[in-house]
């Protein structure tokens, strides 16, 4: 028999001790017997719906009819049975999270097709394996990336970040940087030049700069020391493409200039900025190379990020690396005192001041780094390829 | 550049082997690249820097060698029979500037005939081929010692003498490898009495050259200008092996060492007498000034305090004299050997310092700083525009800096006084402009996905492109956004679709226009402005009908829409492509906009819905207006919800229901103030040649 609303007339506490009591057996008896969404909006509603719920009926019935000695009484009892009857109809969805049991054999687990199908029919659940719905998100370029990211370890160093443009002078590319004319170093950067410029003196003459280090330059005419720069920039050679050679590729340059900056210093802010790129783990070493521009000039190497070092992947030999464990990596050195000669007059004299300079390709970097074996793969803008290093 | 180990260690006791001499070698930058072969036959592949001639050679590395492994450096001695003292070979320099120094040695009936096995061998390990031993002593020499020489057949010498001068414009000469060149008054000869026989420093002529028949010989050591050299071998396309080293400076002091040693080679494989003594004509004295060493520099330079001792015992390994100068101590006066070139200031001994006793010996430091830390004036806003592009979809592309021509005049902005940029030297018809556009390298990558079936597209690119404007070279920065058509259609997302009509090409085409053009504005809005516009005033290069130009408070900041069908059909596109070009230049001008907060509503809003007709032609901006112009201040929201074209509409209308939105901040909205303000929103509709649905 359903549980129905009695009236009162009796409202000795011992009544309704008794009305509190058969409504309670009631409220539990019908949650108990909740098991499904259906059932569960059922009861609510029986019980706690505005319209003739439970808890409206006894409202009505046993509290407006109270006379006025025992209202206190009955106001306290609806109350107390209010918030009894709001935590067990909101207790009775703990069905959701209960386990389920095999009824008819205790102990033996039920099988997982029929887990599925029950939750299905009485859930409402769906297969969250399928896969989800992504929005597109694009990818940045991971020679930009690279870039960024190189940039990035500098700026943290104090470094700030310097440009400048693509097409430059034979004076900031060469002549200030220490390449005289008719110098055999101008032969190791391959240069594409702006025609129509013969007419002009060989220093105003146009071409795409072979290499950022025109900046330096140009921030040493704006700023006086101390400065800190890192240049992140688009160069060009001419380089037939080719799986690691393309006419355009990227640098990144950087260039500390003080009273105080000595070749250790170059190796200090070296090592460290390349235990922030590629890892704690990576050591580096310097070897003596040659560009006009700096002196002492280095190649910097790291120690293999890819075989760890050890020249080999497993029992193959590590092919980055050409298995000597160490990756060349960069070009740098002390700043010639006849670049400082170029930009004296604003506070750069070399008895007074001193510097490093560095530079690298991020492209080269990227290839190594993603373990990408054509360079051209880069600059095609296929989405196959991009959207892996999203 | 190849070297034999065996040939080093003739001149150096090294007890160290192959592996780590070539370790040795490369830590103080005589770089060895790699070993082949094995034994006596071990070579050594070099990369010397263009620095160091003085180290392009065996003995020059054996002196590397001993310094670095402290060992005795054996000199070479040329052993010669005395000659008898005959009138020397008249040598005559006209061009002393350019021939400070010219030696030479004469040679008398010799034979030619292949060179001794080991002496053949070692140039074949070097990939050198034999010739005759004459003409191999002088490639032996040039391996050996660095200095490169020339042997002259004496009894082809006319007029028997050798006269350095400039060549005659027009005079001819048939170098060594059989071409006639034309010379001008800037090149610079070896002559005879009657024509020139060798291009100075590059290449000897074939006219005079070693032949079975020779039977005299002269020997040519000479010390070139590196300048003349090296404008004489880009000249002619003549790289030699000779023009490689004089145009990076050459020994000169072993102008009479070697020329000896090729007499001494040529003697001991083929016989013969030495006519007289040398002739050496020094023309100009070539001094190397002696440099100052501070030890209170090295440190400043180096961070290291080394001892000077050290410093010292360097320097002289490698052949440079210090001697003590100064009061105070701490100071040396050096001098450069000949072969050293490259050496002729302070700092270049301070790397000579540094290079031998080991750059990953020097402490790693970490230098203060006081200076400030800036960024870009425009760091932020491009980074604004590239997230957003990401977080859009767009994928980050790069294309190639150039273009071709037939590009460069199809999407070049005609902006005033503009020129393009076209190289000199170009790899291809295809790359020989300077881009003056971002579009056509974005076509090109969207082409290449289309070729891959890779359908849905969408790229991005921010990069400047390059002009000349009134003379001055410019490198704007622009950002392009590329997407094929099906990429486009597929971010519609459902419940903004406002042409229910989409059978009809003309409704697919405005809500796949609508989708991209949010993008642009997506990529927009951070910017400080107040009013967006859009006009038609597109590049011939986009769809008449379906591209649009976003104007910023009047002033035109993009274009965009969908590609011109011709432009599918020449690039090959195989799919309608749309295409965004945005001037970031001025968009950086302007700057991001600073969020301002507006207090949220308290009152709630009432919407009210029109729906009319309206005649293809008119757009929604002219019913925006004409609302707008009613100046309906709790007016919060007029937006258009569905569009509808039908038989029953009539060709050439559309149907459309607009929704308006009231709201107050300060109350709660009247029936009758909202009924009042919806009439004047008809009125505004019927007033731009709306007609009233029913």
């Amino acid at each position: 028999m359903a549980y129905t609303v009695p009236k009162l007339t009796d409202y000795s506490e011992a009544a309704l001790q008794r009305a509190s009591d058969d409504l309670l057996s009631a409220l539990a008896e019908e949650a108990a017997a909740v098991k499904d969404e259906n059932a569960l909006k059922i009861f609510r509603d029986r019980w706690m719906a505005r319209k003739n719920g439970v808890l409206t009926q006894i409202n009505d019935l046993w509290l407006k009819g109270a006379p006025k000695n025992a209202k206190r009484a009955a106001g306290q009892l609806v109350n107390n049975l209010k918030t009894q009857v709001e935590q067990k109809v909101d207790g009775a969805k703990s069905w959701r999270l209960a386990p389920i049991t095999n009824v008819e054999h205790p102990g033996v687990e039920v099988p997982s097709a029929a887990l599925e199908s029950y939750a299905h029919e009485k859930l409402g659940s769906v297969d969250i394996t399928l896969p989800g719905i992504r929005r597109p998100i694009g990818a940045e370029h991971p020679i930009l990336r690279t870039s960024r990211e190189m940039v990035a370890v500098f700026q943290k160093l104090g470094y700030s970040v310097a440009d400048g443009p693509v097409i430059e002078t034979d004076y900031y590319n060469f002549e200030a940087l220490n390449f005289p004319p008719n110098h055999p170093a101008r032969d190791t950067q391959d240069t594409l030049f702006i025609a129509g410029q013969l007419s002009k003196p060989l220093r105003e003459r146009l071409l795409l700069r072979t290499h950022t280090s025109p900046v330096q330059i140009r921030t040493m005419e704006k700023m006086r020391p101390p400065i800190r720069i890192v240049i992140p920039g688009t160069v060009h050679r001419n380089d037939p493409p080719d799986a690691s050679h393309s006419p355009m590729f990227h640098q990144i340059e950087g260039l500390a200039v003080d009273t105080n900056i000595t070749f250790g210093d170059l190796k200090g802010t070296l090592d460290h900025a390349m235990k922030e790129f590629f890892g704690s783990s990576v050591k580096t070493s310097f070897r003596p190379s040659f560009f006009p521009f700096t002196e002492p000039s280095a190649e910097m190497f790291v120690s293999c990020f890819i075989c760890g070092g050890s020249g080999k992947r497993g029992s193959d030999p590590c092919r980055p690396c050409k298995q000597s464990g160490w990756i060349e990596i960069l070009g740098c050195g002390m700043v010639d005192p006849n670049v400082f000669d170029f930009v004296k007059d604003n506070g750069y004299d070399p008895k007074k001041v001193s510097g490093f300079a560095f530079g690298m390709g991020a492209d080269r970097i990227a290839l190594l780094k993603y373990g990408v074996e054509d360079l051209q793969l880069f600059f095609q803008g296929d989405v196959r390829f991009l959207q892996q290093f999203g | 550049m190849k070297l034999s180990s065996n040939w080093i260690r003739d001149f150096v006791d090294l007890s160290v082997d192959d592996h780590r001499l070539a370790e040795g070698l490369t830590a103080v930058g005589i770089a060895t690249e790699g070993i082949s072969g094995s034994g006596a036959d071990t070579v050594f592949e070099m990369e010397i820097g263009t620095n160091r001639p003085d180290a392009m050679n065996h003995y020059g590395v054996a002196r590397e060698a001993a310094a670095i492994y402290e060992v005795p450096l054996k000199a070479i001695e040329p052993k010669l029979p005395s000659a008898k003292s005959d009138a020397p070979f008249p040598i005559t320099i006209e061009e002393p500037a350019l021939c400070p120094r010219f030696t030479a040695r004469v040679i008398r009936g010799t034979h030619i005939k292949p060179s001794p096995e080991t002496i053949a061998h070692r140039l074949q390990l070097l990939d050198q081929r034999p010739i005759s031993n004459a003409v191999d002593a002088t490639n032996y020499v040039l391996w050996e010692i660095g200095k490169p020489t020339h042997v002259y057949d004496h009894d082809l010498l006319e007029g028997g003498t050798l006269i350095v001068r400039m060549a005659r414009n027009g005079e001819k000469l048939k170098t060594l490898d059989g071409v006639e060149r034309i010379l001008t008054s800037e090149d610079l000869v070896v002559a005879d009495g009657k024509k020139a026989v060798g291009l100075a420093g590059v290449m000897g002529g074939f006219d005079t050259m070693i032949t079975e028949k020779t039977k005299n010989i002269v020997i040519e050591s000479a010390w070139w200008d590196p300048v003349t050299v090296r404008k004489m071998s880009r000249r002619h396309g003549l790289h030699t092996d000779a023009s490689h080293r004089f145009e990076r400076g050459a020994d000169f002091e072993s102008t009479v060492l070697s020329c000896d040693r090729v007499a001494e080679l040529i003697l001991q494989s083929g016989g013969g007498k030495l006519q007289g003594d040398p002739v050496d004509v020094v023309a100009r004295k070539m001094d190397q000034a002696l440099i100052v060493l501070r030890v209170a520099e090295v440190w400043r330079i180096l961070g290291s305090k080394l001892k000077e001792a050290d410093m010292l015992r360097i320097l002289k390994k490698l052949g440079f004299e210090c001697v003590p100068s100064g009061l105070t101590g701490g100071q040396f006066d050096v001098r450069v050997p000949s072969w050293r070139l490259d050496v002729e200031r302070e700092i270049d001994l301070i790397e000579e310092i540094a290079r031998l006793h080991g750059y990953d010996k020097f402490e790693n430091t970490l230098p203060a700083y006081s200076g400030a830390v800036v960024d870009l004036p425009h760091a932020a806003a491009e980074a604004t525009v590239r997230k957003r592009a990401l977080a859009l979809g767009y994928n980050e592309a790069i294309s190639l800096t150039f273009i071709s021509h037939m590009d460069a005049e199809k999407f070049s902005a005609s902006a005033a006084g503009a020129k393009v940029l076209e190289l000199e030297n170009p790899q291809s018809d295809e790359a020989s402009v300077m881009r003056t556009s971002l579009a056509p390298g974005m076509l090109d990558r969207l082409a290449w996905n289309l070729n891959r079936d890779a359908e849905n597209v969408r790229l991005f690119e921010m990069a400047q492109v390059y002009m000349s404007v009134d003379g001055q070279r410019t490198e704007p920065k622009r950002a392009c956004l590329g997407a094929t058509l099906a990429a486009v259609k597929r971010s519609l997302p459902v419940g903004e679709i406002l042409d229910v009509s989409a059978s009809e090409s003309k409704g697919e085409a405005a809500e796949a226009f609508r989708a991209f053009k949010g993008d642009v504005e997506n990529l927009l809005a951070p910017f400080a402005g107040k009013n967006l516009s859009f006009d038609r005033q597109t590049a011939e290069y986009f769809h008449p009908g379906r591209s649009a130009r976003a104007l910023l408070d009047g002033a035109p900041v993009a274009q965009f829409g969908q590609i011109h069908p011709d432009v599918v059909t020449a690039r090959r596109l195989r799919q309608d492509v749309f295409l965004a070009e945005l001037d970031l230049e001025s968009l950086y001008e302007r700057g991001l906009r600073e969020p301002l907060y507006t207090p949220l509503p308290k009152y709630p809003a009432v919407e009210r819905d029109f729906s009319f007709i309206f005649a293809d032609g008119l757009s929604f901006e002219e019913m925006r207006r004409s609302v707008a112009a009613a100046q309906l201040n709790e007016l919060r929201e007029f937006k258009p919800v569905e569009m509808f074209r039908s038989k029953s509409i009539g060709a050439g209308k559309y149907s459309i229901l607009l929704r308006a939105k009231f709201q107050s901040g300060e109350r709660t909205l009247r029936e009758e103030e909202v009924a009042q303000w919806s009439a004047r929103i008809t009125a505004a509709l019927l007033a731009v040649g709306g007609t009233q649905r029913a």
